[in-house]
């Protein structure tokens, strides 16, 4: 406890796990991105659309342990003392609102058009034929949109 | 009566001791990387807005098949390997604060020189990929690529695509840079003279988190 509390700043330098803490999160992190690419590559075989959101949804949970192993430990946060980890976390909290607020304003956005805008719905369900001629001449179709 | 106060409450606040005990120039890197996570916040935001603004969205599998040197369907195989190659260069770049931290020069030197190799083939890999992508027809405002189940595309995906990653691999790049001045700050002597590698730490954590982004990247545009 002293160590930490003490006013000198180069003291402390070496509170966390060292060597061993590195490769312990790096074992980890891997770990992590081969489930998730496991999960995604998953995501090619299957058509239930519910399948396909709980698979996405527990994707985006692993992404969000991801950053929390490479913000607390590689950064080294974990570490330092609870004012500064409160100083960078709390503002950070904003993007609860942000993802819940824009999220939401583009789905309905979304229902609006398919409701009152016929042509954006037709136009949308229409299958696209471009891949195949592209794959051909991909440089001069610069314009075609 | 320093150990009282050290064992019940603290006082951080009332004078006299450093309140966030870190240096000056790391608090204010912290803060720069806050304000660089709103802007990627905001990028990503904006793209998962028009993704739900939109009927349909193609399927990244379809996308993202191709390797250098292999013909066939290959889908993510690729950007697994490009999310190796920075999970990596973050692990070495740690490994280098590590080394600052016990004064060893060498090690420091060595770590850098690994975490700006890592950081050279991941863009390496970058480049690769977009010029695949462009011949594939996918650039700013055209996608050749259809939707999941076939429907017309908009060309949010592709111009999303490029701006994100695009912004993404100039952080890279900038780190890459930031970590060769690093090297030959080291190499020269100048943090043995100083006495302390807390330069390395700020670099360090500019690195990781130009890591930490493309977790968030990658799972947006790879994954999802």
């Amino acid at each position: 406890m002293e160590h930490i509390t003490s006013a000198a700043i180069h003291h402390d330098k070496n509170v966390g796990g060292g060597r061993k803490e590195i490769y312990r999160v790096t074992v980890i992190l891997s770990v992590l991105t081969i489930i998730e690419l496991a999960l995604g590559y998953s995501l090619y075989y299957i058509n239930n659309i519910l399948t396909i959101h709980f698979i996405k949804g527990v994707i985006i949970i692993l992404m969000l342990a991801k950053a929390f192993y490479i913000v607390a430990y590689f950064m080294h946060l974990k570490h330092e003392l609870k004012n500064m980890i409160m100083t960078i976390v709390v503002p950070l909290l904003l993007f609860v609102w942000f993802i819940i607020a824009f999220i939401t304003d583009g789905s309905s956005f979304n229902n609006l058009k398919n409701r009152y805008n016929g042509y954006y719905k037709e136009h949308m369900s229409q299958p696209m034929q471009k891949k195949e001629e592209t794959n051909e001449e991909p440089k001069k179709k610069g314009t075609a949109d | 009566m320093a150990t009282t106060t050290a064992t019940t409450a603290t006082k951080y606040w009332s004078g006299g001791r450093s309140p966030f005990n870190v240096e000056y120039g790391k608090l204010m890197m912290w803060y720069f990387l806050i304000s660089d996570a709103f802007t990627f916040g905001a990028f990503l935001i904006s793209y998962g807005t028009t993704r739900f603004a939109t009927n349909g969205w193609p399927n990244p599998n379809h996308v993202f098949n191709a390797f250098p040197g292999i013909h066939g369907n290959l889908p993510l195989v690729f950007v697994s390997l490009m999310t190796f190659i920075l999970i990596l260069s973050s692990v070495t770049m740690v490994l280098a604060v590590h080394e600052g931290h016990n004064m060893n020069k060498s090690g420091v030197a060595k770590y850098l020189a690994l975490t700006i190799l890592g950081g050279l083939a991941f863009l390496g890999c970058q480049a690769w990929e977009w010029t695949h992508l462009y011949h594939e027809g996918a650039w700013w405002g055209r996608n050749p690529f259809p939707n999941g189940d076939g429907s017309t595309s908009t060309t949010n995906f592709s111009n999303f695509f490029f701006t994100i990653t695009g912004f993404h691999g100039f952080h890279v790049f900038s780190g890459v840079i930031i970590n060769i001045i690093m090297l030959i700050m080291t190499l020269k002597n100048k943090f043995e003279q100083r006495g302390h590698y807390l330069m390395i730490e700020k670099a360090g954590l500019y690195w990781h988190f130009v890591d930490l982004v493309w977790v968030f990247v990658f799972t947006c545009f790879y994954l999802i």
